[in-house]
């Protein structure tokens, strides 16, 4: 039967299904490959925090979303065109989501009695009309996988875990897309021959079956995007984290070390750079998070680019090391990959209410360089410019990243580290005149290696005489370090570049995010703009200290909004700083911003002239 | 990783020429007069220059604590951490510099208390320091409260009643964690201390010492029984490996095993010395043993309780390095370029 083929601009597809059910391989399966054809895409994996809830129960539900275009993507998309629901739990859960006149596609074999209760349904939603406007399509997921591996007699059990592949097999003939990256994968991915068949198998009687069953009477495509020439693979915010500090090792000729204690969203970190022995990486699995943080003190101590990577809770373990890394003025990167808090908070759902603890977060007058990712992509950057900063100023920078940056992924131009700028270490060796506090035009006091002879001498967290860095009770010298410190802080800014301004250079309201909000502040307020307001955006990627145009860019809009997934942060310190009324856009659901919101609340603020 | 090579090369003193001098810094010393600290420093003052390891490769690394001002009184690198965190800044000293010769100093409040969790992990890893406890049975920077091994009923500021929790033995629990080397010895038991350093010096791992010491402040004659002439013979019991345990004026008294493994104290000459108790600091379980010899009832062991040879973290990290060497794909730019594709 030959069917028709419609050409579309941008799809988005929610992939969900059991938290055991394979969602997020299918997911990250499709992103590849849609990355290999062309597209441009932005994804958003949630999921929960239990490996395995029970089955078919609203808390296992786990979910992967793709958006994938012929244009330009910012977002992984408000609204899916397509759901996958591999059980009732999962269109529960998800079914609010998905635009009206969506595609949904059921594995109906799931669609019982048992799992209908599971997921708090009294009435089945094939019968109870909830599912009136969508594009329904039932689809033996189940069975039809049974069938496909039946005869490579596996256990059940095994079988049926196949099912997510056909899953994916039949998306790939909805989307017309080729299947060969995923049969490589899965040929490279599972040792036991068996499993490695089955898993085939499955894919391909999920493609063959969109092709010739009569449930389609069409399947779609979409045009590769206009891309900038150039090699381009896909990249998730920790992996871009990872490879930044790879860099930046290399660039600098410093050997990276990592003192880390697992904990969610970070994790992967530790897991990807604990690959690189071959690279000179050491990776510690401390005992706790102290004992990270300050492990990687000692490691920058003697000479090492010394990371320490943790969430929130972590972050607020680490308080009075970060102190000492101050006070011992070395450089370290501190990476917070945010998630919700407080306390254990969600681990699995992002949020940006670390930043107050960031900030402030230390005993005593403690101010420390605070940077931030704004997407997967710019997590390679912004790794490279923490460990600049940080050796440069011999300071510890906290980077912040969070939950959504670090499990999205999004197309991405694959960096020439030949034209990277190197970054510059000076280790001291001169014994004439060396004190341990001296300062160089940046502030920063010389780095001596214990090893070197004839610079013996002794740091600590006891405040220091001024040069000497003797123990020092002194009362106008505590102040005049205590100014000091702020001031290296501040030094930071005079390196940066003038401050990036998308959309309108002034008018009407000016929207200034951080962090995640990038993509769906950028699509909010190229929409608006299209409508013919005026509206700038400026993204900060330093947020202490600020880039020292902010107040100027500021003073040109009428206006300025900042949208945070938290309950207003980055506001009160533009306030403090700048005695702008600058207004909040506070969400905090463990979610990321919708591009619809962000639109909304544009133009809330220029409708209330 | 990389071509560029940044780091310095050093041609080093020569440690022949060093003398305890070299070791002593111009700061003041900020001990209580009569501390039992001032003859620790002064003790690892002079086995310094006797370890043929130059100066500058010297780190002391502290946490908080009467104890932990120890760096800033050696001529040697040093840091003053955080309290009970020194371990883990020595943890990551030793993992990129095993070159340097690394030690911590710590207490009773800041390695067993505050700091517990890294003092076990330190121990089970085997990093190669050395680790000086100085033990005095009470919180002395803070002004007196009792400590983590001040005996039960400890009348001290914060225990008016005296204190109801029971101690803990520093040495047992380092036996417990799997510690490669533990030894105990006494501030003024100057001798035996400094034999006691070289040991723990020249031991490749983490090298545990309890170092009991007085504070003539707070808890002062804690240790009377143990340094007092007309009593040590009798409180104390010096180990020796391979030597069979005997204590008292004349060595008259020994420890033997009675039933149910229970050591008893015998006259050597009625009992038989041949029976008597051979201390062997290469068993686990002769270690754990004598380290359950406490006082009132036993004489209280010094000595080395348990040395033995386990690659050290740092060795088993470098090898790690080293074997990875050998793999493929040594640049930051071929891990970029995994699963790329053109867009022309």
């Amino acid at each position: 039967m030959h069917k028709a083929v419609e050409t579309v601009s941008t799809v988005a597809i929610r992939f969900a299904g059991d938290s055991g059910d394979g969602m997020q391989v299918t997911g990250s399966q499709f992103t590849d490959t849609t990355g290999l054809a062309g597209n441009d895409l932005a994804t958003f994996p949630d999921f929960p925090a239990e490996i395995r809830a029970p089955a078919g129960s609203l808390a296992g539900v786990s979910g992967f979303q793709i958006k994938f275009s012929s244009e330009a993507v910012f977002t992984p998309g408000d609204a899916p065109d397509v759901l996958v629901a591999m059980n009732p739990a999962a269109l529960k859960v998800n079914l609010k989501d998905l635009k009206p006149g969506g595609l949904l596609i059921l594995n109906s074999e799931a669609f019982n009695a048992k799992n209908f209760e599971r997921a708090g349904y009294t009435k089945s939603p094939l019968e109870d009309g909830s599912l009136k406007g969508f594009k329904l399509f039932q689809a033996d997921i189940t069975g039809m996988t049974l069938k496909a591996v039946e005869e490579l007699k596996l256990n059940n059990r095994a079988a049926v875990r196949c099912k997510n592949f056909f899953a994916l097999g039949l998306v790939y003939w909805l989307y017309n897309r080729e299947m060969h990256y995923t049969v490589t994968w899965i040929a490279e991915k599972f040792k036991d021959p068996t499993t490695r068949e089955a898993n085939l198998r499955a894919l391909k009687a999920g493609y063959h079956f969109g092709e010739t069953a009569e449930l389609f009477d069409r399947n779609y495509e979409i045009k590769p995007a206009k891309i900038e020439p150039g090699n381009y693979r896909n990249i998730a915010g920790n992996e871009a984290l990872s490879l930044g500090f790879l860099a930046a090792a290399e660039l600098s000729g410093l050997s990276l070390f990592l003192g880390s204690y697992p904990i969610t969203p970070a994790s992967d970190i530790l897991h990807e750079l604990a690959r690189y022995k071959n690279l000179g990486v050491r990776t510690f699995q401390a005992e706790d998070e102290i004992a990270a943080i300050c492990s990687a003190i000692g490691a920058a101590y003697s000479g090492a680019l010394a990371l320490t990577t943790t969430s929130g809770p972590g972050l607020a373990l680490k308080g009075e090391g970060m102190g000492l890394a101050l006070m011992l003025e070395l450089p370290l990167v501190i990476v917070d990959v945010q998630r919700a808090g407080p306390s254990t908070g969600m681990p699995t759902k992002t949020e940006q209410a670390d930043l107050m603890q960031a900030m402030y977060g230390r005993n005593g007058e403690a101010p420390l360089p605070v940077i931030a990712a704004k997407s997967p992509g710019d997590c390679f950057y912004t790794a490279i410019e923490a460990c600049r900063m940080a050796i440069t100023h011999m300071i510890p920078v906290i980077l912040l990243s969070d939950g959504f940056v670090a499990n999205s992924a999004e197309p991405w131009r694959v960096p020439d580290m030949s034209k990277l700028p190197p970054i510059k270490v000076r280790f001291h060796t001169e014994q004439k005149d060396f004190a341990p506090y001296a300062r160089d035009e940046h502030l920063a006091r010389p780095w001596a290696l214990p090893g070197t002879p004839g610079l013996e001498h002794r740091i600590g967290g006891i405040e220091k005489q001024h040069l000497t860095g003797n123990i020092s009770y002194d009362a106008a010298n505590h102040e005049f370090m205590c100014k000091l410190r702020a001031e290296r802080v501040q030094k930071i800014a005079d390196s940066l570049p003038p401050t990036e301004i998308n959309g309108d250079a002034s008018g009407e309201l000016l929207v200034i995010g951080w962090g995640d909000s990038y993509g769906a502040i950028r699509a909010g307020v190229e929409n608006v703009r299209a409508g013919g307001a005026k509206v700038g955006h400026v993204h900060l990627r330093w947020i202490n200290p600020f880039p020292n145009d902010l107040g100027d860019i500021m003073k040109r809009y009428k206006r300025v909004l900042v949208p945070e997934l938290n309950l207003g942060q980055l506001v009160k310190l533009i306030r403090a700083r700048y005695l702008v009324d600058a207004r909040s856009f506070p969400k905090i659901q463990g979610q990321p911003f919708k591009e619809q919101e962000i639109i909304a609340a544009i133009k809330q603020q220029l409708e209330s002239n | 990783m990389t071509s560029l090579n940044i780091y310095p090369e050093f041609k080093h003193t020569d440690p022949a020429t060093q003398t305890r001098k070299d070791f002593v810094t111009d700061q003041d010393v900020r001990w209580c007069p009569g501390c039992g600290d001032y003859s620790i420093l002064a003790q690892v003052q002079r086995v310094m220059p006797t370890l043929g390891i130059p100066r500058e490769n010297y780190v002391f690394v502290s946490g908080i604590g009467c104890s932990s001002r120890f760096p800033y009184y050696m001529e040697t690198y040093g840091i003053h951490s955080i309290h009970g965190r020194a371990p883990a800044v020595a943890t990551g000293i030793k993992a990129m510099r095993p070159d340097l010769s690394v030690w911590v100093i710590t207490g009773d409040g800041d390695a067993l208390s505050i700091g517990g969790n890294h003092f076990m992990h330190v121990l089970r890893r085997n990093v190669d320091l050395k680790l000086l406890l100085f033990n005095n049975q009470i919180y002395g920077l803070t002004k007196g409260q009792y400590s983590p091994t001040s005996p039960v009923g400890t009348k001290a500021k914060s225990t008016p009643m005296g204190s109801i929790d029971y101690p803990i033995d520093p040495v047992s629990l380092a036996l417990g964690a799997n510690a490669t080397f533990v030894a105990r010895s006494l501030d003024v038991h100057a001798g035996h201390l400094q034999r006691v350093l070289k040991r723990a010096a020249d031991h490749k791992g983490t090298a545990f010492v309890e170092i009991y010491q007085n504070c003539n402040i707070f808890n002062d004659g804690a240790f009377d029984a143990l340094t007092d002439k007309e009593t040590k013979s009798d409180t104390v019991i010096e180990i020796e490996h391979g030597k069979p345990m005997r204590f008292g004026k004349n060595l008259e008294k020994g420890i033997a095993l009675g039933e149910g493994m229970r050591p008893k104290i015998v006259d050597v000459a009625s009992y038989g010395e041949d029976k008597l108790l051979v201390h062997d600091e290469q068993s686990e379980v002769c270690g754990l043993l004598v380290s359950r010899l406490q006082a009132p009832h036993f004489p209280t062991p010094i000595g080395v309780f348990h040395a033995v040879s386990r690659p050290s973290y740092d060795q088993l990290l470098v090898e790690q390095l080293d074997r990875a060497k050998t793999q493929k794909r040594t640049r930051v730019q071929d891990l970029l370029n995994d699963g790329q594709w053109t867009v022309k």
